[in-house]
């Protein structure tokens, strides 16, 4: 029998979203679904009652009469103490839960005999569950609105310009904390035409953040800070006195500072201080995407927009609430991808299946047993303990054309053995060698180098047509049998003919390579076109 | 003309060769580089002819020579298709390290210039290490050769004690060198001479047969630098300086190009020599069950691939040397003709070592008239497949292998791949499940977004063309 899926209108205050919008309800319904959505869910996230009717949804008015027909509810918020009253016994939630928050609320829904899924709770560096990864859909909404704020609040362009009305500077922005927040405010300041600068503990991020058009600001200290599952963790006391002090720089320098530093589990790190904020220049502005964990500013007001010492600080913690169109099609994007892993018989039944370790990591309670915390995942594929393994990817990334630019400088040790080792040879060479043969070394080694020189930057395209071109020059080698063919009779005794044999067969031999490596080049070379 | 004239012809020729090496670093200049190297060379072989010592006795045998093998490269380079490049080349090579040995045997009977103390002997150590060289260069390029075409298996072959051999082998060289220079006459010399022609043949075969066909771009442009080294050794023997840097431009250059090969399948120099990469040996692929991927394979037909290739807006093709075997690159741009037509955004993405020889694959495309302006790099490109839509890889495995990335215990770990899992939905062409040459199984088969297209890559391309069309 096909289940019902059930959204009910969000209850906490100000909250705009909602669960799925009518684009995914056509999708569950193809799965095999009924979805029933209570009247005026998606008002104010421009989906009205009827645009869920014309999908095929049922609007049932009234929450109790929505949960009652409900066999499995999606909702956005943390669901309160009456919500949970009104699920069916042993139904079925997907939400967002954060158990370890929330001891009580899974009591009450363990009573409930419910079988609760907490899409926070998704086990995150799992490939396979990136498409069902709310946490980062909703930061990537959020980080993109901190923007728009933070653009609202301050006083000037962001892009610079030159008209006639004078030269305007561009705006600089600096944001802590290049999670997935982070990263969409930098790309989105950056297209906006900020200069962007931005930092993080982990030190692997440094390439994303350059590949969205920000700047990487080093803290001048030495620890890595991956806390495992891709989150950061806290830093010693000589990194912190470090990072402060990049912080207070960067204070002093820049217009808008976006912070959304988070310890999982830990309140947010104070990373502003009010000194800090009074250094910074008037009409600048503050966005803490951390508020609601208290604030990666000292000066935060929680949920409110503030002007301290002429800074405005925005403090809001409903971000991505702001932007509800876009965040709940993507929530119900990654719910709709849930369904799907759980719904794989595509007949409107949903199958939990403990085996499936993302399922496993989302179930907080099943059929009334908390089952939360899941055991450890299995640590990441790459685990950032191989040094050598991060200082090769992004060098291997670099690119671009040829190949001397990507090579990073070799480590010292190396290479003074190498200099060792080479002046070791020079110096038996020197010792040995007579005159005559020192000078053609000379012009060998300097060759050598040349070589190097030229052949270094060659895009890969040409590889074929650089060797066989150097195929057909190393056919140079013509010259030396030409030499031996018929040369000037010393002392009046004539070669030995097996000479001359030798030497046709080398010249016929190169002048296959000669012409034949030009001509297959010069053919090769007209094939390239734009 | 004077002997003063001929040498600074010789620098002039050198220089061009300098140019033309760079004028190659650019599609743009490149055809330039080549005329830079067709002067060059005419330069120098005119100043060496006319030149103090040649004389007229020898223009009969010259022109003989030169007529006959121009001839017959001239018929190669028209002849020769695209896909057997690497092949041509390889022989071209062999035919360099044996005129090498020529020269240096003719110059060892030569007896017009007498030279006693040191002289003679780094004359004679010059001799000696130029025929090593070029007799090496000349067998390995020989089995390269037919490694390439198809008539010696791909698979390495490796000796019980390879290592050893090659130890030993070496110590006789070493040995008869030491002979070779105390041989008092010419006749009493060229018995060790002989002996080491005949054990760097020997060595030139094993080390290319002890190589797996994965390696073969690796192996083609180390051939390349050996054939410099051997023109820079015939230089030395000759005491002639534009032997030298030429020599050692050609030299440096293959090496350069082995050392990018190596570093693109993230493999060291030394254990690419060493050999035994590739089906079954050297290193014992641990295909347990560990290794072994979940998921299931997912095959799509021609018209369904067509399907996805007329919604997608940003398609990426990777083409490998499955693309070459099949002569399928002109299907491929009648392909990318006819969605460029449709505003689809598609490209070309490149694996450094994709194909068997450096390059290769941009030479194909370009023969199927291909735009290089569409034709990527890895590095380049690699960050572009989250937002592709359709990744569409012809005949390729190891390159787009992810347990390259995600399995530590594979073969292959370590060497970057083009990400092509990344896309939203990957096809793969391929003739059947097997592995590469590698011999690794490939977990991007079992991905959920891929699609598997079995068949023959130009048949199945032509029914993709066919639906597009309709």
């Amino acid at each position: 029998m096909a289940l019902t899926i059930g959204v009910p209108r969000e209850t906490l205050a100000g909250e705009k979203r909602v669960a799925t919008v009518p684009e995914v309800v056509e999708k569950l319904i193809k799965l095999g679904f009924k979805v029933a959505v209570e009247s005026g869910a998606g008002d104010a996230a421009n989906c009205n009652d009827d645009s869920y009717r014309a999908v095929g949804a049922e609007v049932i008015v009234g929450a109790p009469a929505l949960w009652a027909a409900s066999d499995i509810v999606f909702k956005m918020g943390v669901p309160t103490t009456g919500e949970v009253g009104l699920l069916r016994e042993g139904g079925t939630l997907i939400g967002f839960i954060w158990p370890a928050q929330n001891p009580e609320l899974m009591q009450q829904l363990a009573a409930k005999k419910a079988t609760v899924l907490a899409i926070d709770s998704l086990p995150r560096t799992l490939s396979r569950a990136q498409k069902m990864d709310a946490l980062t859909s909703q930061a990537g909404v959020a980080g993109y609105r901190a923007v728009i704020e933070a653009a609202n609040a301050f006083g000037r362009f962001f892009n610079g310009q030159i008209t006639a009305a004078g030269k305007v500077p561009p705006a600089k922005v600096f944001i802590a904390g290049a999670g997935v927040a982070g990263l969409a405010a930098i790309g989105t300041a950056a297209s906006l035409g900020a200069i962007v600068r931005a930092n993080d503990t982990r030190a692997e991020v440094a390439d994303q953040v350059v590949s969205l058009g920000g700047e990487f600001v080093k803290v001048d200290y030495e620890e890595e800070g991956s806390g495992g599952g891709g989150y950061a963790k806290v830093m010693s006391e000589g990194f912190q006195q470090a990072q402060r002090e990049m912080y207070a720089k960067q204070a002093r320098e820049v217009d808008i500072i976006i912070t959304t530093a988070l310890i999982p589990g830990k309140p947010a790190p104070r990373l502003i201080t009010a000194e800090m904020v009074q250094s910074m220049r008037p009409g600048s502005v503050i966005v803490d995407m951390a508020a609601e964990r208290g604030g990666n500013c000292e000066l935060t007001e929680p949920g409110k927009s503030v002007v301290k010492h002429g800074v405005t600080i925005v403090g809001y913690t409903d971000l991505a609430s702001r932007l509800a169109k876009q965040s709940s099609t993507l929530y119900a994007t990654n719910l709709f991808r849930l369904t799907e892993e759980l719904c794989k018989t595509k007949d409107g039944n949903i199958d939990v299946n403990m085996d499936d370790e993302a399922i496993r990591g989302l179930t907080v309670v099943k059929e009334g047993n908390i089952t939360w915390p899941p055991p450890p995942p299995k640590p990441s594929a790459a685990p950032p303990a191989k040094p050598v393994a991060a200082a090769a990817t992004p060098a291997a990334k670099k690119g671009g054309h040829g190949h001397g630019a990507a090579s990073e400088p070799m480590a010292a040790g190396k290479l003074a053995i190498m200099f060792a080792i080479a002046a070791v040879l020079f110096w038996f060479v020197g010792a040995n060698a007579p005159q005559a043969f020192l000078a053609h070394f000379t012009v060998f080694v300097l060759a050598c180098f040349v070589g190097y020189m030229v052949v270094w930057n060659v895009t890969p395209a040409l590889h074929t047509p650089l060797m066989s071109v150097t195929n057909a020059i190393s056919s140079i080698i013509c010259i030396g049998a030409l030499v031996q063919i018929a040369p000037p009779l010393a002392g009046g005794v004539p070669p030995e003919p097996w000479i001359r044999w030798l030497a046709v067969g080398g010249i016929a031999l190169t002048a296959v390579n000669m012409f034949g490596g030009f001509a297959v080049t010069q053919r090769m070379l007209d094939m390239f076109r734009k | 003309m004077s002997g003063n004239l001929a040498t600074v012809s010789y620098i002039g020729a050198t220089i061009l060769f300098i140019l033309s090496l760079g004028g190659l670093s650019n599609p743009e200049t490149s055809r330039r580089g080549n005329l830079y190297g067709m002067i060059g060379m005419t330069i120098a072989v005119l100043a060496t002819v006319f030149g103090p010592r040649v004389t007229a006795a020898g223009y009969p045998w010259i022109i003989g020579a030169m007529v006959v093998g121009g001839a017959v490269g001239l018929y190669a380079a028209k002849v020769v298709k695209m896909t057997q490049m690497p092949e041509l080349v390889a022989l071209m090579h062999s035919l360099v390290g044996l005129a090498a040995c020529l020269v240096g045997f003719a110059s060892y009977i030569d007896t017009s210039h007498p030279l006693t103390g040191a002289e003679k002997t780094i004359h004679e150590l010059e001799i000696y290490v130029g025929i090593l060289i070029g007799a090496v260069t000349f067998s390995g390029s020989l089995i390269a050769f037919g490694k390439l075409n198809g008539k010696i298996g791909g698979s390495p072959l490796l000796l019980p004690a390879r290592h050893w051999l090659n130890l030993i082998g070496l110590l006789v060289v070493i040995w008869f060198g030491g002979e070779f220079i105390k041989a008092p006459s010419i006749e009493a010399g060229m018995t060790p001479l002989i002996i080491m022609t005949v054990i760097a043949l020997l060595f030139g075969i094993h080390m290319v047969m002890a190589i797996g066909g994965a390696d073969m771009p690796v192996v083609v442009s180390m051939l390349n630098s050996y054939s410099g080294w051997a023109a820079a050794a015939t230089g030395f023997m000759l005491s002639n300086d534009l032997l030298i840097v030429v020599g050692a431009l050609v030299g440096s250059s293959g090496a350069i190009l082995s050392y990018i090969m190596c570093r693109a399948m993230n493999r060291n120099f030394i254990s690419v020599i060493a050999g035994g990469f590739g089906t079954g040996g050297g290193t014992p692929a641990p295909k347990g069950d560990a290794a072994q991927p979940a998921g299931e394979v997912v095959p799509v037909s021609a018209t369904e691939t067509a399907e996805l290739l007329k919604d997608a807006k940003s398609v990426i093709i990777v083409p490998g040397y499955g693309m070459a075997v099949a002569q399928a690159q002109h299907t491929v741009y009648e392909i990318t003709r006819h969605l460029r037509e449709k505003g689809v955004n598609i490209r070309f993405g490149i694996h450094p070592v994709a194909g068997r020889m450096p390059g290769h694959m941009n030479v194909l495309l370009a023969e199927a008239k291909v735009p290089y302006d569409i034709v990527m790099e890895m590095d380049e490109l690699n960050d572009d497949f989250p937002t592709t839509d359709v990744a569409m890889v012809i005949g390729a495995n190891d390159i787009v292998n992810p347990a390259a990335q995600d399995d530590p215990t594979s073969p292959i770990a370590g060497m970057p791949v083009l990400e092509v899992w990344k896309a939203k939905t990957s096809i793969v062409m391929k003739r059947s499940m097997a592995s590469g040459y590698a011999g690794v199984d490939n977990p991007l088969f079992y991905k959920e977004n891929n699609r598997m297209l079995f068949g023959d890559a130009k048949k199945m391309l032509d029914e993709v063309l066919v639906a597009l069309k309709s």
